[in-house]
């Protein structure tokens, strides 16, 4: 990046200029931490609980980055972003439970669930793309909405409500034994035994990881600036030659393809695949929460804004209760402080978070967009 | 020979109002035409029709004797038709420089490329730097779109339509609001443009200083119909035109 020739610019313009390039550093440094962490997470948190966690967040970094590809950079609407999500995880969850636990499972159910969101998202760019943002997320609200009620009554495949258990390929599985010793025993790396959750582990870090630099390559291609100059001046872009819905069904096929390739990875993790998982609402505004937060149009920001809500929604009722704890002998705090009231405490800090960095923290600080 | 561009009986009607009325004209290479007209006679509407963003209700459009009634703006950009807009229409938040490249990039056709870094393809921003170079942008490369000053905004607009290297420049008010020292930049590569006679030119302007400066020929419309059409002095010279101007003979209402 030119970030000399942009600090080259007006006088006028280098003071925002040089926060914007500090802004940049501290964005990349947490981000880069942030990396570091997860690479690590295995060894650095090893409880079950924080092991969940970091699976989760890497997942939920590609879902909410592919999220980002359509609102962020492109301008398009979308409330069917979990239903592609779940086309990939059902795919497989179905395919591993008819099948048993095999990689062929993961492959062809996976790619069938894949195949399934790339059609539904050519059919609905098609469509609808062509008409306004609003009625587009009419459609795509209609058909997420569609998707759940078939998840609810095909319970002979999906098993309905209560969703599927399955086993994951033995590779993942905890008996799996990685490196042994003389003795067959499994060998412990700094105090952790690196058996099939450990493979499993790396197999969502490492693919979910493919997943964001393959979206980092597609917004610094050219496809990538077409994608903002069609946010930024839908009638200019037609107008100097581009198909403006061409590129916006292309966009919203790639955001759903890699949406259901996470998909993919969350059902094989959690070996368990159902509407509270990975078709409900509650996701899609979790989603719509954590790119908000991490910063529109950044790609990046989605790295943030994922670990942020994700911490805040596991570990703030922790984090209470010991206040609530240490406070107990004031009046008061400890009844505000309850582990019961968590989301009043999660409203305040993304109200606080909103009001200070109105484009996204990763937005806000790299100085993109938000002061029109 | 053919004309480079052509609209025969182009009609559009917005409910029972008539915006553009059955226009026929015909325009040829190596000559710049200035439409003229008072406000709601139709220019801005005309534009729109040619360069597709509004669809005829009747009438066609031809480019160098292809029908391209049917096209989509991108794909008329295709064709060689650049259009600059009359209020500013950039992309506000993507840098100046930015700006050009899209448009290089648009006509190179490797908009929809995905493996390579964009700031890779070194000949599209070498090219996009030369449009700012001669727009008089070089300095602003850098510069947020939106962070330009009227003037400057002005200079990018033009500086889009010679990235699109099209050939048939259509301008549409293109000093409008700048200040008197501005303007003749954009008067000069608008005569730069008119120089190459392969390039037809067809611009909407009121100033008269300006049109007596650019024009080869003009064509006046009014309520929406052509109503002269001819080189500058005969047509200034026509009593509709003095009628419409300076309100001379009997007032017409529509």
């Amino acid at each position: 990046m030119s970030a000399t020739a942009a600090a080259g610019g007006a006088a006028a313009a280098s003071r925002p200029a040089l926060r914007a390039r500090t802004g940049r550093f501290v964005v990349y440094g947490l981000v880069l931490a942030i990396g570091l962490c997860l690479m690590a997470a295995p060894f650095l948190f090893p409880e079950v609980r924080a092991q969940e966690v970091a699976a989760r967040i890497c997942v939920f970094i590609v879902l909410v980055a592919s999220y980002d590809l359509l609102i962020g950079y492109t301008g398009i609407v979308s409330f069917a972003h979990t239903m592609f999500f779940g086309l990939g995880a059902y795919g497989t969850a179905i395919a591993l439970k008819a099948w048993g636990p095999g990689w062929d499972a993961v492959l062809i159910g996976g790619g069938l669930g894949v195949l399934a969101a790339f059609v539904l998202a050519v059919l609905i760019g098609l469509l609808s793309l062509r008409v306004k943002a609003i009625f587009f997320a009419m459609v795509t609200l209609a058909a997420a909405s569609v998707m759940m009620v078939l998840a609810s009554q095909l319970s002979q495949f999906t098993g309905g409500e209560d969703g599927i258990t399955y086993q994951a390929p033995r590779v993942l599985s905890p008996a799996f034994k990685l490196v042994t010793d003389a003795d067959g025993k499994v060998v412990q790396l700094f105090g952790v035994r690196l058996n099939g959750k450990i493979v499993a582990y790396y197999f969502v870090f490492l693919s979910s990881l493919i997943l964001f630099l393959a979206m980092l390559r597609i917004v610094a291609s050219p496809l990538g600036t077409v994608l903002e100059a069609i946010r930024e001046n839908e009638l200019r872009a037609e107008a100097i030659g581009y198909r403006v819905v061409a590129y916006r069904t292309a966009i919203f096929c790639i955001a759903a393809v890699i949406a259901a390739l996470a998909g993919i990875v969350r059902a094989v993790w959690l070996k368990y695949t159902g509407p509270e998982v990975a078709l409900s609402f509650a996701i899609m505004i979790d989603i719509l929460l954590m790119v908000v937060i991490g910063g529109m149009g950044t790609i990046i920001g989605a790295v943030i804004g994922v670990v942020v809500m994700s911490l805040a929604q596991f570990y703030l009722k922790d984090l209470m209760q010991v206040a609530a704890d240490a406070t107990a002998g004031v009046p008061l705090l400890p009844d505000l402080l309850d582990p019961d009231r968590w989301l009043l405490w999660l409203g305040l800090l993304f109200i606080l978070l909103v009001y200070f960095f109105p484009a996204g923290i990763a937005g806000t600080l790299m100085g993109k967009g938000g002061h029109r | 020979m053919t004309p480079s561009l052509r609209t025969e009986d182009l009609t559009i009607r917005f409910g029972g109002h008539a915006a553009v009325s059955g226009v026929t004209c015909a325009f040829r290479p190596g000559e710049l035409t200035v439409i003229v007209g008072p406000n709601g006679a139709g220019k801005t509407t005309w534009f729109n029709l040619v360069s597709g963003q509004l669809r005829p209700s009747a009438g066609r459009i031809l480019k160098d004797g292809r029908d391209i009634t049917g096209l989509s703006p991108s794909a008329r950009a295709k064709a060689g038709i650049g259009r600059a807009f009359q209020l500013t229409n950039l992309f506000p938040k993507l840098s100046v420089l930015e700006n050009v490249r899209l448009v290089v990039q648009a006509r190179e056709g490797i908009g929809p490329r995905l493996f390579r870094p964009a700031g890779a393809f070194r000949r599209l921003v070498d090219e996009a730097q030369a449009h700012l170079e001669r727009a008089r942008l070089a300095g602003v490369a850098h510069l947020p779109a939106a962070a330009l000053p009227h003037g400057d905004q002005r200079k990018l607009e033009v500086a889009l339509l010679l990235a699109m290297q099209p050939d048939i420049f259509m301008f549409d008010e293109p000093t409008a609001g700048m200040s008197v020292d501005e303007a003749p930049v954009i008067l000069e590569l608008i005569g730069e443009i008119k120089a190459d006679t392969a390039k037809t030119v067809l611009l909407v302007e009121h100033k008269m200083d300006v049109v007596r400066a650019l024009a080869d020929r003009i064509v006046v419309l009014h309520n929406g119909e052509l109503v002269a059409d001819g080189d500058p002095e005969r047509v200034m010279a026509e009593p509709i035109v003095r009628e419409i101007y300076l309100g001379v003979g009997e007032e017409e209402t529509a």
